[in-house]
């Protein structure tokens, strides 16, 4: 990418992706769905989020984190406590035996807002705790896993049973947490309702810019050396130590990464939906999220995107339309999947669509590049600052 | 109607009837033809607020779980909304207008429910929801239904604490399902001492709360234990062995779900017989469809709290079983939400018509004393706070799954969400 302008990388080949994503969700959407489809498409969207952590984390470095949903969870939480506590203002709860405590403490026989609850009094602070919260709890569970050097399938259920830790530890901890109804009743943000249709359609627009902005992370690291340093610690790990680079530091820096993602998408999904509940933090919705990611294509960011988009938009669908037999509809798509295109819908575009696209681009661009400017073209420039799929899509399978 | 009697009417002069006669049939026919357009008036009346409502038909949801793990107990629950709808749409509607109906699935997914309803008051316009069973996917969907002034009908036994303009509790709160029968138990049983427990989320929280301050200021008796167990939760042994050693007179247990059939289970094979006077075991949770699962030798004998057991005795309760066996089959079972559900479209359309409007605001006005006489656990009527008049019943599981009355409260037990002295 070395020092290529802004402009010339928004026509190329990769920067045309971008561009199309960014009109798919910033116009075409938008114009086509009504508010509350809108906002629909805005909760899938916070899927998204985890699902390019897992292609960081699972896809480039061979992390398969089974506990996605953990990190998501938290940073929900982290913003549902601060959005409760602003619903729960002493006029709110006057009907309370305790005014001016969340109402499920006061179900529970709480007298006192917990210490922990504290800081979430300020915003600041929920803004931090949302990155900060996730990304310590992955620091510290990669530094216990990665030093030791434990990977593979051990890490995959290790990460599995500390999603099942923490939803039994919260639905156990009603009087702290809500239990398994979770936080409900969610009103505002800073004094702004955040249940009207114009909130709910700004909070998309957020959520799509916070997309943008983890994706140009995801992206800049997957192209810095530290990138390619994931890729081959995933195809050779123990060369890459004797290299002299400290594996466990980046994984654990991958891994960190993710749960931020995560982290992130989940706070969005707490403003978006309007509530958090320990049910999308468990098993089974940590599974689901891989899920989103290897329909996507699990070497590819922006397919990752369109996973989690394709997945929900499927579910929702399909449970409207035959309330009864959705889950079956769903079973079929992911064995199809599965079974038909193991790279998902990226791989399914790079080996279908793209040779297609090929004939049709090179063809297009030789004519233009040699009616504009001649002798500005640089071929061998040119051609690093091209989207180079096989790059991008590295796996330790083709080697 | 209006039209047959017209037909009736004419062919009468056709006959030659004397004149008066004649002329009385017309009066008849007019008046039973301006009383149909009454019965029917029109959709820009009935409906200000933009519901989903023509002049043939009017569109309520149901949003129930008919997949995931709460399926198995709210399935009951559709099949009595739908059999509710049919009968009611076979009387000829609500307001003159046959009711459609928009299925979703909460999937057992709290999120799923809020968003699901909010699909229905926004897209479907629906003119009711009826729905909802776990209090998690209750508290899920009323922001959605206060935001957008939707009216949820919601059939569940439940834990109280809550009055919301825009729900109506068809089923229990918890004093009205637990105070009468501690009392019973202590009263008929002479109960000394209580062991609570429960699942461990906010329902059997707030009703052993309830049941404690119940037996240990109200009736001056102890309670010799409380212990909660996680949803799903499986190993009883060591509570078992903590009751051997208690030796309560009453285990009042309100564990919900699968967790129910392990438990009895346990007990049983720990050599605990219920058909024995002590220990005598009380649930609020077990209804007749739990029992389809843990098998009806494992529940003899133990006393159920509800207001409504498949097996009362009266004409309505008949009549229910006999319609709802018709439509699903004869290996139906029908249980105390089961029935709540089917009471919500009934009172709906009381509502309705009561109001003559489908609109919400106006409803909310005619609530109070709101009565459905066929109900099948005899006679309710709605409170101003939204909850139902009711009667505790208790009943005793027998080997072939039913429960068998032993006790109702005489009069119908005034629905108290907030209980003072009791929180």
């Amino acid at each position: 990418m070395k020092t290529s302008s802004p402009m010339k990388w928004f026509v190329s080949r990769e920067g045309l992706y971008y561009l199309g994503l960014a009109a798919l969700l910033v116009i075409i959407l938008p114009l086509l769905l009504d508010p509350f489809r809108l906002n629909m498409v805005g909760k899938y969207l916070t899927y998204a989020f985890v699902a390019i952590g897992l292609v960081m984390c699972w896809g480039k470095a061979g992390i398969l984190s089974l506990g996605q949903g953990v990190f998501f969870g938290l940073g929900g939480y982290c913003m549902a406590m601060f959005l409760k506590l602003e619903a729960s203002s002493p006029e709110n709860t006057a009907i309370q035996s305790t005014p001016g405590i969340p109402d499920f403490m006061d179900w529970n026989q709480l007298t006192a807002l917990p210490w922990f609850w504290e800081p979430f009094h300020s915003f600041s602070f929920t803004l931090l705790a949302v990155i900060g919260v996730p990304v310590l709890l992955a620091f510290v569970i990669g530094l216990a896993m990665f030093t030791r050097r434990v990977g593979g399938v051990y890490f995959a259920i290790i990460t599995q049973a500390i999603a099942a830790v923490l939803t039994i530890l919260i639905i156990g901890q009603q009087g702290f947490t809500g239990g398994v109804n979770g936080i409900t009743d969610l009103q505002t943000l800073k004094g702004w309702d955040i249940r009207t249709d114009e909130a709910r359609t700004t909070l998309y627009f957020i959520c799509v810019g916070m997309l943008f902005l983890c994706l140009f992370v995801a992206r800049f690291v997957q192209n810095s050396k530290l990138g390619r340093i994931l890729v081959a610690m995933n195809a050779q790990e123990t060369r890459v130590r004797f290299s002299g680079y400290d594996v466990a530091a980046f994984k654990i820096f991958v891994f960190c990464l993710a749960a931020a993602f995560a982290g992130v998408g989940g706070a969005m999904f707490t403003l978006i939906v309007g509530f958090m509940s320990p049910s999308f933090i468990g098993i089974v919705a940590s599974i689901e999220m891989v899920i989103f990611c290897a329909l996507g294509g699990r070497l590819s960011i922006l397919g990752a995107v369109y996973g989690a988009l394709l997945v929900n938009a499927a579910k929702s669908g399909f449970s409207e339309s035959f309330p009864e037999l959705w889950p079956f509809a769903m079973g079929a798509l992911f064995i199809g999947v599965v079974l038909a295109f193991p790279n998902g819908m990226a791989g399914l575009y790079q080996s279908y669509v793209m040779p297609l696209e090929d004939k049709i681009f090179k063809r297009k661009k030789v004519k233009a590049t040699a009616a504009a400017e001649p002798q500005a073209v640089k071929p061998t420039v040119e051609k690093a600052d091209d989207y180079d799929p096989m790059i991008d899509n590295y796996s330790p399978e083709k080697s | 109607m209006g039209t047959t009697d017209t037909t009736a009417s004419g062919r009468s002069f056709g006959k030659g009837l004397g004149f008066r006669k004649s002329l009385m049939t017309l009066a008849a026919s007019v008046m039973l033809a301006t009383s149909a357009q009454a019965a029917t008036p029109s959709t820009a009346e009935v409906n200000t607020t933009g519901l989903a409502v023509t002049d043939d038909t009017v569109t309520v949801g149901i949003l129930h779980s008919i997949t995931g793990t709460m399926a198995i107990s709210e399935i009951g629950s559709v099949q009595a909304e739908k059999l509710a709808i049919k009968q009611i749409n076979e009387s000829g509607g609500v307001l003159g207008r046959q009711i459609d109906f928009v299925q979703e699935d909460g999937a057992s997914d709290w999120p799923t429910f809020a968003e699901k309803s909010r699909k229905l008051l926004r897209q479907d316009n629906v003119a009711a929801i009826f729905g909802a069973w776990t209090s998690a996917s209750r508290k899920a969907v009323l922001p959605v239904m206060e935001q957008y002034n939707g009216m949820l009908y919601y059939p569940t036994f439940y834990e109280g604490l809550e009055q919301s303009p825009n729900v109506v509790y068809t089923g229990q709160e918890a004093t009205q399902q637990i105070l009468a029968s501690l009392n019973w138990a202590a009263e008929t049983k002479g109960a000394k001492s209580f062991y609570l427990l429960g699942s461990d989320y906010i329902w059997p929280r707030t009703s052993n709360k309830i049941a404690r301050k119940h037996i240990e200021d109200k009736l001056g008796l102890k309670v010799s234990g409380e212990e909660y167990y996680p949803l799903g939760h499986t190993q009883f042994n060591s509570v078992i062995n903590k009751i051997k050693l208690k030796k309560p007179d009453v285990i009042f247990a309100s564990v919900v779900g699968g967790s129910n059939v392990a438990f009895y289970k346990q007990m049983k094979a720990a050599g605990i017989d219920f058909t024995d006077e002590k220990p005598l075991l009380l649930t609020i949770s077990v209804t007749e469809d739990e029992i389809r699962g843990i098998g009806g030798e494992n529940v003899d004998g133990i006393y159920a709290s509800m207001k409504y057991f498949q097996s009362l005795d009266n004409a309505n309760n008949k009549e229910f079983v006999a319609a709802f066996k018709e439509a699903y089959g004869d290996d139906m079972v029908i249980g105390d939400v089961t029935q709540a559900a089917y009471l919500g479209p009934w009172l709906w359309k009381a509502a309705v018509e009561k109001a003559g409007s489908f609109d919400i605001d106006k409803i909310r006005e005619e609530f109070a004393g709101i009565e459905f006489k066929k109900a099948p656990e005899g006679y309710v009527r709605i409170h101003e706070n939204h909850h139902l008049w009711s009667k505790t019943r208790i009943g005793q599981a027998q080997t072939d799954g039913q429960y068998k009355v032993v006790y109702e409260t005489e009069e119908l037990m005034e629905p108290d969400p907030f209980p003072e002295g009791y929180q």
